[in-house]
C-alpha cells in the first residue's frame, strides 16, 4: 500500500517538476475556522532543490495519464512512460501530513487531461472542495485552470484555490502549432479573461459585502517553454507584455527547455537547457515590472535577441548613451532607476538621502550602488574631471574586464538579476 | 561607572531608568557573567525593579514606532555579549534627542542596533522555513533546534496562528526550554531528557505512520529536482549547510 502510494509520488511530482512556478506569495487568507494552515503574504521557501530553485508547494499532477500528444511534454500520450493516477483522497492526505510537518506553504495541483476537460476539472475540483470544506485546509493552494473546462467548474474552484494558472507552453501561436497541432493560444486566453473578469467582479463586490468570498486572491499566471522552438526574445518578451496587460497576470515564468525526447522538430536529448538565455529573460521581465522600460526599448525589429555576455540593463544604457552622465543629485527617479549598477532599493535611498545634501562618490557606496559599473553613467558631488567621452565599446570592454574575475568564478547558471 | 545586570530585559530597563536618575560621564553596562571587579571603576549592581522597567518600555514605545520597538527587542534576543551594552546606550541615545533620532544611522549604537535586528529577523524567518516536526506516539508535532539566537519568542504567533489544530512542541535544545501549544495557548516547558533524545526522538516515540510520510518527503524531494539544471552553489546559499541538521530531507534514509 504505502510502496505504490511511494511509486506515484515519485512518477507524478517528476511529471510535474517541468512548471517553474514555486510562489507562495500573495494570498493573506486567515486561519480564522481553527485549522490549519494560513497564506504567508510575501511566500515562504521551505527547502530549495539542488539545482537551486525554491521549494515551497508540494507541485504534483492528479494524473499523468492524458489523451493529447504535445510534442514538448513528458506525459504525451505517445510517450512510452509509467502513468500513474492518485486518488483523490490520497491527494488529500499527503497535502496535510506534509503541511502538517512544516514541509510545505502548500499544494500545486496539475494533471495531464483524461477523458475530456470537465472530467479533469472536477477531480481537481473534488481536491481543493475537501481540503477547504472537510479539513479546514487554509494553506496555499495553486490551481492549473484547465483548457476547455466548463466556466462553472472554473468559477467554483477559483473559491478555493489561491492562485490559478495556465500555461501558454510556446511563445507563438506558430511554435504550438508545431508541437502541438491540436492546440491554440485561443484555448488559454479564454479561460484566462474569464477568470480575470471573476476576480474583478468579486472584488467590486466586496467593496460592498464583506461576507462576499475571496476569489483566487494570489491572482494568475502563466509559463513560457524557451528554446524548444525558434521564437526570438522579441517574440517571447512581446508576448509576455501582452499578457501582463491584458490579464493582469502576477508572474510570467520563462523554462527552459529540457530535451525529452529525440523529436526532430526539437533540440536534442542531451542538449543543455539555455539557462543563462533563461536569466536574460527574467532580467528583462523585471525591467519591465519594475524599472518602468517599455519592452520596445529593450527589444526591437534592429535588437531582437538580448545580449548573452551582459545584462538588458547595461545593454539598453550602452545603446543609448545620449541619456548619460545621469546627475544623482537632481535627476528624477525614473532616469535614476535606468542607471546600470543602481536597483530599486538603491535608487529610493538615492532620493531620500539626497534631501539632506549632495551625495558623495562614498556615500554612493554605502547605499549599496554598484560603483564601478555606475560610474560611467553618473555625475555626483565628487565626480572627477573627465577629459573625453568614451565610446559604448570602450565601456563594455571596461566593465566585462572588471566583472570577468567575478563573472568566472560565479556560475553562469547562477540567476543574479543586477 | 560600571552598571552590572543579571542580563534579563527587565535588568536592561532598569539600568536605563538609574542612568536618568543619575546620570554619570561615562557609562558601561555589562553582566554579572562579564563584569570583573576592578578597585579603580565605581560600579553599581542593578535591582530589577518592575515599575522602572516598565516605565522605560512605555517610554522607548512612545519615540519608536512599532518597526523600531521590535528591532530593539530583537537585538536583545540576540544575547551577543556586547549588545546589552549597545542597546543600554541606543536606548539612552533616543530619550537625550529629539524625536526621530533611530532614523541617524550614523550613530554606532543606532547602527549596531539595527544590523543585529536583521539578522535576527533572518534566523526566525529561516526557522519558519525549516523547522520539520515529527509526528510523537502522543499525537504530539515535535522539533528541537538550536538556533543561534534566541528566536523562539519570535516565531510563537507564526506557529500558532498557523497550526491552531494540531499540538505541537518546538523545543530549544541550546536553552533549555520550549514552546507547548496545547490546542488553546502557548505555555513555556522545558523537559527532564538526553539532549541526544530531544534532538531525535527514538522510533517508539514516534507515531506509526511518520516513517512512511518522512519517505515521502525525501522521495519528493529527489524527484522534483531537474539533475541537468544542478547548481550546488546556488543550492547552499540558499540553504546553508548548518541548517541541514534540521531538514528531514536531508537526513539519510
Ligand atoms: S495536454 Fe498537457 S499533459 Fe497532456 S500532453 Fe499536452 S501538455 Fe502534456
Amino acid at each position: 500500500m504505502s510502496e505504490r502510494l511511494r511509486e506515484k509520488l515519485n512518477i507524478l511530482a517528476d511529471a510535474a517538476k517541468y512548471d517553474v512556478s514555486c510562489s507562495s506569495s500573495g494570498s493573506d487568507r486567515k486561519n480564522t475556522n481553527k485549522g490549519v494552515g494560513n497564506g504567508h503574504t510575501s511566500g515562504i521557501c521551505h527547502t530549495y532543490t539542488e539545482d537551486g530553485r525554491c521549494v515551497s508547494l508540494l507541485k504534483i499532477l492528479l494524473t499523468n495519464h492524458c489523451i493529447f500528444d504535445c510534442a514538448y511534454c513528458v506525459s504525451r500520450k505517445s510517450n512510452d512512460i509509467e502513468r500513474a493516477a492518485f486518488t483523490v483522497d490520497e491527494v488529500v492526505e499527503l497535502t496535510m501530513n506534509f503541511y502538517r510537518r512544516n514541509y510545505i506553504e502548500g499544494l500545486f495541483l496539475s494533471s495531464g487531461i483524461f477523458k475530456n476537460a470537465d472530467f479533469t476539472m472536477e477531480r481537481l475540483l473534488r481536491v481543493v472542495k475537501k481540503l477547504r470544506l472537510e479539513q479546514n485546509y487554509n494553506g496555499y493552494i495553486h490551481l492549473k485552470t484547465i483548457p476547455g473546462a466548463s466556466d462553472e467548474l472554473i468559477k467554483e474552484a477559483g473559491l478555493y484555490a489561491d492562485r490559478m494558472s495556465i500555461n501558454l507552453e510556446m511563445p507563438t501561436e506558430s511554435g504550438l502549432k508545431l508541437l502541438a497541432p491540436e492546440k491554440s493560444h485561443q484555448d488559454v486566453i479564454k479561460p484566462l479573461a474569464f477568470v480575470q473578469n471573476q476576480i474583478v467582479q468579486f472584488k467590486d463586490e466586496k467593496k460592498l459585502i464583506k461576507s462576499v468570498p475571496k476569489f483566487v486572491p494570489a491572482g494568475q499566471s502563466t509559463q513560457m517553454v524557451i528554446g524548444a522552438t525558434p521564437e526570438t526574445d522579441k517574440d517571447i518578451m512581446y508576448t509576455a507584455d501582452r499578457f501582463y496587460k491584458n490579464f493582469s497576470l502576477k508572474r510570467v515564468y520563462y523554462s527552459g527547455y529540457i530535451p525529452i525526447s529525440n523529436d526532430t522538430r526539437m533540440p536534442i536529448l542531451g542538449t543543455q537547457p539555455p539557462l543563462l538565455r533563461e536569466n536574460r529573460l527574467y532580467q528583462t521581465d523585471w525591467l519591465m515590472r519594475f524599472y518602468g522600460f517599455n519592452v520596445r526599448e529593450i527589444l526591437n525589429d534592429a535588437n531582437p535577441h538580448l545580449d548573452i555576455d551582459i545584462d538588458p540593463k547595461l545593454s539598453w544604457a550602452l545603446r543609448n548613451l545620449h541619456h548619460f552622465p545621469v546627475d544623482i543629485n537632481t535627476a528624477d527617479y525614473r532616469m535614476i532607476l535606468r542607471i546600470p549598477g543602481i536597483g530599486v532599493g538603491s535608487a529610493n535611498k538615492i532620493v531620500q538621502a539626497r534631501k539632506f545634501g549632495k551625495l558623495h562618490i562614498y556615500q554612493l557606496k554605502n547605499i549599496g550602488v554598484s560603483y564601478n559599473r555606475a560610474k560611467h553613467f553618473i555625475k555626483c558631488a565628487d565626480t572627477p574631471f573627465q577629459m573625453k567621452d568614451f565610446q559604448s565599446t570602450q565601456i563594455k570592454a571596461f566593465i566585462l574586464a572588471e566583472s570577468q574575475s567575478k563573472y568566472l568564478k560565479t556560475d553562469i547558471q547562477q540567476l543574479i538579476l543586477f | 561607572m560600571i552598571y552590572v545586570f543579571d542580563g534579563s530585559l527587565e535588568g536592561l530597563l532598569t539600568a536605563i531608568f538609574e542612568y536618568f536618575e543619575r546620570k554619570p560621564k561615562s557609562i558601561a553596562l555589562k553582566t554579572g557573567k562579564l563584569f570583573q571587579p576592578d578597585a579603580f571603576t565605581e560600579t553599581l549592581h542593578i535591582v530589577n525593579d518592575r515599575k522602572k522597567a516598565d516605565r522605560v518600555w512605555q517610554g522607548l514605545q512612545k519615540r519608536l514606532d512599532g518597526q523600531w520597538s521590535r528591532k530593539f527587542y530583537c537585538a536583545y534576543l540576540s544575547e551577543l555579549p556586547e549588545i546589552h551594552n549597545s542597546l543600554f546606550h541606543f536606548a539612552c541615545y533616543i530619550f537625550s534627542n529629539e524625536a526621530g533620532a533611530e532614523k541617524n544611522y550614523g550613530n554606532p549604537y543606532v547602527l549596531v542596533t539595527s544590523q543585529i535586528a536583521t539578522k535576527v529577523e533572518r534566523e526566525k524567518h529561516r526557522m519558519e522555513a525549516f523547522i520539520r516536526f515529527q509526528h510523537t506516539a502522543d499525537g504530539i508535532f515535535y522539533c528541537g533546534i538550536d538556533p543561534d539566537f534566541n528566536v523562539l519568542p519570535l516565531i510563537v504567533k507564526h506557529f500558532k496562528d498557523r497550526y491552531a489544530d494540531q499540538q505541537w512542541i518546538i523545543y530549544d535544545l541550546k536553552r533549555h526550554y520550549g514552546l507547548f501549544y496545547n490546542l488553546l495557548s502557548v505555555e513555556e516547558i522545558s523537559i527532564e531528557l538526553s539532549n541526544q533524545n530531544l534532538k531525535q526522538p527514538s522510533s517508539n516515540q514516534l507515531s506509526e505512520k511518520e516513517e512512511l510520510y518522512a519517505n515521502l518527503w525525501k522521495d519528493y524531494f529527489k524527484s522534483t529536482n531537474i539533475e541537468s539544471r544542478k547548481n550546488t552553489k546556488l543550492h547552499v546559499k540558499h540553504v546553508p549547510k548548518r541548517y541541514w541538521k534540521y531538514l528531514t530531507e536531508k537526513q539519510l534514509e
